[in-house]
């Protein structure tokens, strides 16, 4: 007797059998009711099953895929563990990373798992519906499996305890926050445009890839596995940002200004977040990767130079801010790390000056910048924490009101003077760091008078614990600011040469490695 | 509109002046980028300008090796980026500050650690 052996189906059989063929349109209920925020945005899609996905992931694929990846990932990270992996790393201060990426960046996967899957539902077509829902969970994933690697170290350092109260409270990590509170507010064309191109494709190497980077040179086998978990997940998000940005720029012409304007504003608010990640690079690895400058011209100017070329047969153009960062890429990590400086007392990590080494380092890769414009601070700096002077600022810092980064970007053809730019609207005045944030606030001001800028709700007393008697005598508001962050004073905060964490480590140190 | 939005949305903006202790004020030190960006205080409008300046600012800016340098008959002031000339007797108000504006002076001679602008 004959077996009936019944084919195994292709991959493109199988992808329209368990993807598209599962979608249906909606006859109960009308179509816009059923899909309300396909119009107001004003995107005109006239075909959804135009749009392709290379993958073709279906839904069991994916399930079987992923699950193969956690077990992987978690035997690392328990061998990690429990080898006390933690005394490896090249130097505590490079743990300051991690608590810079947990407070920083964590919460946003897991603000992306929440975006995309808005999106997803929002979308009526089935290929970047099934697509939008893969990458949400993903970020889901992301966002668990690094707290979970990271979790290791808070037994032992400070600073990790308290990363989700800080997300939504802490002055600098309301430049994370209010940058995917914009993204996921907007609409679900914006969204893939902010979060899907313009962070995922165009940015996210500039993100994911030097902490990871990091923390492979510094002996984190712990953050790194997490990243290369990531890493087959990231360039499905890439591919799905690409086609996303083609197929709404293909369906109608009309499309073609408002994506721009949103690609011009996308890459200005990624790359303000990206400040944090320039410093890192440059000031808070122990043993570096590249220079912040040079991870620009590989994966900005090259990488993304290309790309925009590539675009430029649907009429677009390279983001209007690019030619200006392109120019900062000499002075950004600089300025920035010497505001976590000035501000050490009110962040949940610990900064530095850096050493003699250090600066001969960043003197060859910044030799037109460095000894001309930033050594004489550091050794400045230096002179006075040697003398008992460390330099603390007390006094609060004006904001950008679009970035909400402090007002220390310089004009893009004088680093010596800060940019200052200004706009009214309805009788009151705002005030940004450069033309980007300004043209963003001037689009949609009703949205960014909104801003929860943590210097104005400092003074405004909403930062206080509500047990708070500002009536005491001695009353002192920065102390019960940082209550409220839930920051420990000389634990998580201030000098890396003062902190607990610098002294255990030395001592853990010796106790791994003699008698 | 002047905002995308899926219906009505305006609101009264976060930072009006009614909601601080005393209105903002941005104060900046031309090539003194030490202190890493402008500061924002809320000065009380009855304040003298030069009260500000010798009362205040000590505490602001006094930790920069250049302050104790710094003559203030000398002092050049910008507001909004423009030269201004406020006067050292009268208070913020009667010098024409309001909520959220932004001031900088500048000290010839001094110009910050090794000339750096820091």
């Amino acid at each position: 007797m004959d077996i009936k052996v019944n084919k195994k189906l292709g991959l493109k059989e199988r992808y329209n059998l368990m993807t598209r063929d599962l979608a249906w349109t909606p006859t109960y209920q009308a179509f816009k009711d059923v899909y309300p925020y396909m119009q107001y945005e004003g995107i005109k899609i006239h075909d959804w099953d135009k749009f392709e996905d290379p993958f073709r992931m279906t839904m069991d694929a994916y399930w079987k895929y992923q699950a193969e990846k956690e077990r992987k990932l978690y035997a690392i990270i328990d061998a990690f563990t429990q080898n006390n992996g933690h005394l490896g790393v090249t130097d505590a201060r490079y743990i300051n990373t991690l608590k810079l990426f947990l407070t920083g960046v964590s919460p946003l996967e897991y603000m992306a798992h929440r975006g995309f899957a808005h999106v997803g539902r929002a979308f009526p077509g089935a290929g970047p519906r099934v697509a939008c829902l893969m990458q949400s969970l993903d970020e889901i994933r992301h966002a668990q499996t690094q707290i979970h690697s990271m979790s290791n170290y808070n037994k032992h350092y400070n600073g990790f305890q308290n990363w989700r109260h800080q997300h939504d409270r802490v002055w600098y990590l309301s430049v994370p926050k209010s940058f995917f509170d914009d993204a996921i507010t907007a609409g679900p064309f914006e969204f893939m445009i902010a979060i899907g191109f313009a962070f995922e494709y165009v940015l996210t190497n500039l993100l994911f890839v030097p902490f990871i980077s990091g923390a492979a040179y510094n002996g984190d086998m712990g953050a790194m596995a997490f990243g290369f978990s990531a890493q087959s997940d990231e360039s499905r998000h890439m591919t799905l940002g690409l086609e996303i940005i083609k197929f709404i720029l293909e369906q109608d012409p009309d499309n073609l200004p408002i994506v721009q304007h949103w690609i011009d504003k996308w890459f200005w608010r990624g790359y303000r977040v990206l400040t944090l990640v320039a410093m890192m690079m440059d000031y808070m690895l122990p043993k570096r990767v590249m220079s912040w400058k040079e991870a620009w011209e590989i994966y900005a100017e090259q990488n993304g130079g290309a790309l925009f070329a590539d675009l430029a047969r649907y009429g677009v153009k390279a983001p209007a801010g690019l030619a200006q960062a392109c120019k900062d890429k000499d002075h950004l990590s600089h300025q920035a790390w010497n505001v976590f400086y000035n501000y050490a007392a009110a962040a949940p990590f610990h900064t530095w000056a850096p050493s003699e080494a250090d600066m001969k380092w960043l003197s060859e890769k910044y030799p037109d910048t460095f000894d001309k414009y930033y050594r004489p601070l550091w050794e400045h700096y230096a002179k006075e924490q040697k003398e008992g002077r460390r330099f603390y600022n007390t006094t609060l810092p004006m904001l950008c009101q679009t970035c909400q980064i402090p007002m220390f970007f310089t004009e893009p053809d004088d680093p010596t003077k800060v940019a200052y730019r200004e706009s009214d609207y309805k009788g009151e005045k705002y005030h940004f760091c450069s033309d980007g944030c300004k043209n963003i606030f001037d689009h949609e001001p009703e949205k960014y008078i909104q801003s929860w800028l943590p210097v104005h709700q400092i003074y405004q007393g909403n930062c206080f614990c509500p047990d708070v008697d500002p009536s005491k005598p001695d009353f002192n508001p920065l102390a019960e600011v940082l209550r409220w962050y839930k920051i420990t004073w000389g634990e998580d905060n201030l000098d890396y040469a003062d902190s607990p964490d610098k002294k255990n480590f030395e001592q853990w140190r010796v106790q791994a490695t003699g008698n | 509109m002047a905002v995308t939005a899926i219906g009505a949305y305006e609101f009264a903006p976060k930072d009006s002046v009614d909601k601080f202790p005393a209105p903002l004020l941005y104060v900046c030190w031309e090539d003194h980028k030490m202190f890493c960006s402008p500061f924002a205080v809320p000065f009380p409008p009855t304040l003298k300008f030069g009260d500000m300046c010798k009362g205040a600012f000590p505490g602001i800016f006094g930790a920069h090796p250049d302050f104790a340098k710094v003559d203030w008959d000398q002092t050049q002031w910008f507001k909004s980026g423009r030269p201004w000339r406020p006067d050292m007797d009268k208070t913020l108000a009667e010098n024409g500050l309001g909520h959220k504006d932004v001031i900088r002076f500048r000290t010839p001679g001094l110009t910050g650690l090794s000339g750096s602008a820091f």
